[in-house]
């Protein structure tokens, strides 16, 4: 009943905006397809329009910087799309200015005068060669430089002594297992999901016994996904029931998971937790995140790497992480040697 | 067709009438009402993206059960998101947007009495008319709208145990797109034929305005994809319901392991996006082909590069059928796949480049006009422009790995495909207006209405790219579960006050649209001054659309301020319609 007092608003509305141009009796009758009035009052808007919208890419642009990802690249394969992603953006930039300033401007230049005479200009074969000519030069270098780079990332065959860790997506909480000594992971399919085998690991695979599967620290009763910093770590992911997307931001990397098959990603991580706890930009943004978090009276929180689920998967979807650690190769080593093998804990 | 005798009831007429230019109005009707529902959904979910803590009596009248004490449910936010998307790409700027244009301006522009089938004309909007029905239906039943997302990947959108929107809701919306799908055929074949074979005498190809060679290529992609999706629904149906598994392989839920073997989601995806890319396309060329249209005639001035124009429509149309991968590359498809797809998606670029650069030619040196159609064409090419170029970084397979999916993504696509698109819609149909009901619209509520909507539209979409290089993912009911997206709140609050803005002046609009046919001032003949052969056939409606013969055809369109040798203007005004003969000294462009 409520919803329909508001559809009664809502033409309520309707109908009062007619009526009031009725009121202002703007509704008048000319001849011309647009006064000169029109023309002027609108060519000028067109302008003022056209210094909201570079305001506002100021603004976005600048005023934004605290809260996007902090601008150094966890991982060593992040640091190429980064470059990348720069000079990308710089010649998109380049040419937003420069096109919105030819459509807004023009627009005001050559807003309609009765007195005025169009300038008969139907084609110019130059022109055309050259407009053509020009973003497909500089599309073409995006293009070569993109599919290095897409190489770069993707390619991880040459990797020596690689991490391999398999990531397991459920609704809606990850699960993880290292490959142990023998740097490979036994089968896992769902079918063999029985009791605490949550993910569905072979167990009469000879490559399971040394498996090592991710379990809650015993402090602080939180799952941690400890990885090493400058080795190549190389995911293998799977989901149990839907698709799900492991992302993880400030590696610049991400890849669905998805049931039925095993699909893979890579990276090596190349800044430790703690030294990015020290990075300027992660400082700053999490003295914003603190300062907010105080006013609603919630307890500060300090900078971790995060795992998101980033493939639309139900309900839950908006809360599934999980908290990642990258420390030195050593600690790493020795965290890794405290956890118990599939093995050694049943 | 050009029997102008028969005895029409209210029933021929108004209802089930197979005159093109009634269809075009139901076509209208329909799409503005369903995007009503579409922006209204949005409103609510951008309540609860900018305040996630509030309640809003809203929310509740709307929502019920959904939105008990003001603050929905996560599984009603994805629904409303699903159908949102639904709605907005298919109902509103599908058939909303192409329906309505192409059946106008097909038969006026060309010269033609009808479609070349009148009867598949009407069958096409009922079979519209009734998948708008079954989708709104959708959204009453118990377990909620499908909820997949507008994308609906298996197995999420296969199995109700997943989420409830896949039971009921997801039965209806399948139902609803199959009907649409079939719908939207019989109208694209339709334009195809009436193009090729009812052109008036003299109406070459190459005379052709701009906007039928959009409606044209557009009709020949749906052609050529939207069946993709149909035999993509058909499959996932029969996963559904059949026990089936071309989707679907090695699932668990809730305790026990299903049947399903050997299927692949991705195999959905190659086959939707199949579709979903040309999609795209499909929604935008005949919104570019309407700016083309308006800004040529309203700046008093021929389109520049009018052959150019023409190519990069159809490159456009070649490509759109050769990059839906772009769409995948993060999905475990073969990375060497990605390279390819990244190939040729950045090649879209150049077309539409093109395309960018002569609408800024068109408009340079013009006497612009300020109609209301006017400035939404060039909101049109502002915000084609400004959501365009981040494609670049969203083809490029390796920079699509950190923003795929996150709000970068959904600012993109909104300005680029639904802003624009919604501006040539608007431009379209301030255009028209007078074509369609023989009254003017009021041009005050118009510039009231496209300034609010300009600035409303920017200031929703430009920082929504910063959000989602911030990282944070799309289709998030709540951004508070991680502290690492605490600060962008005040941005989505910004944000949602803009969206708010934006979908309330459309009352503007609306009111504008439903008085101005019953009110509105009586048009003249020919009120843009304009060239093309819509504006040579009476106001008043009548079957067949010209009273005596059809005119014959002697130039292009666009022949706006040509002088003659001495510089003057030709016939002492600064257009020349396309029924006048080439005069002795002219050169036919």
């Amino acid at each position: 009943m409520k919803a329909l007092f508001y559809i009664i608003i809502f033409v309520a509305l309707l109908v009062a905006c007619w009526q009031f141009v009725k009121l202002l009796g703007l509704t008048k009758i000319e001849n011309q397809t647009a006064t000169d009035k029109e023309n002027n009052i609108n060519g000028w808007l067109l302008l003022a329009m056209m210094a909201f919208i570079f305001g506002l890419m100021i603004w976005s642009l600048f005023g934004t910087r605290h809260v996007l990802l902090p601008q150094l690249s966890a991982s060593e394969e992040g640091y190429h799309i980064d470059i990348l992603f720069k000079i990308t953006m710089t010649m998109i930039l380049i040419v937003q200015f420069v096109m919105q300033i030819l459509i807004f401007w023009f627009s005001f230049k050559y807003r309609g005068n009765v007195n005025k005479k169009a300038y008969f200009f139907a084609d110019s074969h130059k022109l055309e060669i050259w407009w053509t000519v020009i973003p497909a030069s500089v599309l073409f270098i995006l293009i070569g430089y993109g599919l290095w780079t897409w190489n770069q990332v993707m390619d991880s065959s040459d990797a020596e002594n690689p991490l391999v860790v398999e990531l397991y997506a459920k609704q809606f909480a990850w699960e993880a297992r290292y490959a142990g000594e023998d740097g490979t992971l036994g089968y896992g399919n769902v079918r063999f999901i029985e009791g605490s085998n949550t993910m569905g690991v072979d167990m009469s695979d000879k490559n399971s016994a040394d498996d090592i599967p991710l379990t809650p620290d015993p402090t602080s009763f939180v799952k941690e996904l400890h990885l090493p910093k400058g080795r190549k770590v190389i995911f293998k992911l799977r989901a149990q029931e839907s698709l799900h997307s492991a992302y993880m931001p400030h590696f610049r990397a991400q890849m669905n998971c998805v049931p039925g098959m095993v699909t893979q990603m890579a990276f090596t991580p190349s800044v430790t937790t703690a030294e990015m706890r020290k990075n300027k930009d992660i400082i700053k943004k999490y003295e914003g995140i603190n300062k907010i978090r105080k006013a609603k009276g919630e307890e500060p929180v300090e900078f971790d790497y995060l795992l998101l689920c980033n493939k639309i998967c139900g309900s839950g979807h908006y809360n599934m992480q999980l908290k990642i650690v990258v420390e030195e190769e050593a600690e790493f080593n020795k965290w890794l040697a405290s956890q118990k093998t599939f093995a050694e804990s049943n | 067709m050009s029997d102008h005798h028969h005895k029409e009831t209210f029933v021929t007429k108004y209802i089930f009438s197979q005159d093109h230019k009634m269809i075009s109005k139901q076509y209208l009707v329909t799409g503005v009402i369903m995007g009503i529902i579409g922006v209204f959904m949005s409103m609510l979910f951008r309540l609860q993206i900018g305040y996630p803590e509030k309640s809003f009596g809203i929310i509740e009248a709307f929502l019920g059960r959904s939105g008990e004490g003001g603050v929905m449910t996560p599984d009603m936010y994805l629904s409303l998101v699903t159908i949102h998307g639904t709605i907005m790409v298919f109902f509103v700027l599908t058939a909303g947007l192409s329906g309505t244009f192409s059946n106008l301006l097909i038969p006026l522009q060309i010269g033609a009495r009808d479609m070349a089938s009148g009867f598949l004309n009407m069958v096409s909007y009922w079979m519209f008319f009734l998948s708008s029905i079954i989708m709104v239906i959708s959204l009453f039943v118990e377990t909620g709208p499908a909820a997949a997302g507008w994308t609906i990947y298996p197995p999420l959108s296969a199995l109700p145990e997943l989420i409830p929107g896949s039971g009921l809701g997801m039965t209806l919306w399948l139902t609803s797109m199959a009907i649409f799908i079939a719908s939207s055929l019989l109208g694209s074949l339709n334009y195809i034929v009436t193009v090729l074979n009812l052109r008036t005498k003299g109406m070459k190809m190459t005379r052709m305005p701009l906007t039928i060679w959009a409606f044209f290529i557009t009709a020949i992609i749906g052609v050529v994809s939207f069946p993709v999706l149909l035999s993509a629904a058909l499959l996932l149906i029969f996963d559904r319901s059949l026990g089936t598994s071309f989707y679907l392989s090695d699932i668990y839920v809730a305790g026990e392991v299903l049947h399903y073997k050997g299927g692949s989601p991705i195999l959905f995806e190659h086959l939707f996006w199949f579709l979903g890319h040309p999609e795209v396309y499909i929604v935008i060329l005949p919104a570019m082909g309407i700016v083309s249209e308006i800004l040529a005639t309203n700046s008093r001035k021929p389109i520049f590069g009018y052959r150019a124009m023409i190519m990069s429509i159809i490159a456009i149309a070649f490509l759109s059928t050769i990059v839906w991968g772009h769409h995948m590359f993060v999905t475990g498809m073969n990375p060497f796949l990605g390279s390819v797809f990244t190939f040729t998606t950045l090649l879209i670029a150049i077309p539409s480049a093109v395309k960018a650069f002569n609408w800024v030619t068109t408009i340079w040196r013009g006497n612009i006009q300020m109609t209301p159609a006017t400035l939404f064409s060039i909101g049109f090419v502002s915000t084609f422009v400004t959501g365009g170029l981040t494609g670049i970084v969203l083809g490029d397979s390796a920079l699509d790995i950190n923003v795929h999916d996150t709000y970068f993504v959904v600012a993109h696509f909104h300005l680029v495909m639904g802003i624009s698109a919604i501006f040539g819609m608007f431009a379209g149909v301030y255009h028209w207006f007078p074509k369609m009901y023989g009254k003017m619209m009021n041009k005050d509520l118009g510039f009231l209405h496209f300034w609010i909507t300009l600035i409303a539209a920017y200031g929703v979409f430009f920082p929504m790219h910063f959000v989602g290089l911030a990282g944070l993912p799309r289709r998030y009911y709540n951004n508070t579960a991680f502290p690492i997206f605490d600060d962008l709140l005040q941005i989505n609050e910004v944000m949602t006050i803009f969206a708010i803005i934006g979908g309330l002046a459309q009352i503007i609009f609306l009111s504008n649209f439903f008085f101005s046919i019953y009110k509105g001032r009586k048009a003249p003949q020919n009120p843009w001054k304009s060239n093309s052969l819509e504006w040579t056939t009476p106001v008043e409606h009548i079957h067949g659309n010209w009273p005596g013969e059809i005119p014959t055809v002697y130039r292009w369109p666009y022949d706006y301020s040509k002088t003659d040798e001495n510089g003057d203007l030709w016939g002492g005004q600064d257009f020349t319609p396309q029924t006048v003969p080439i005069r002795q000294g002219e050169e036919e462009f």
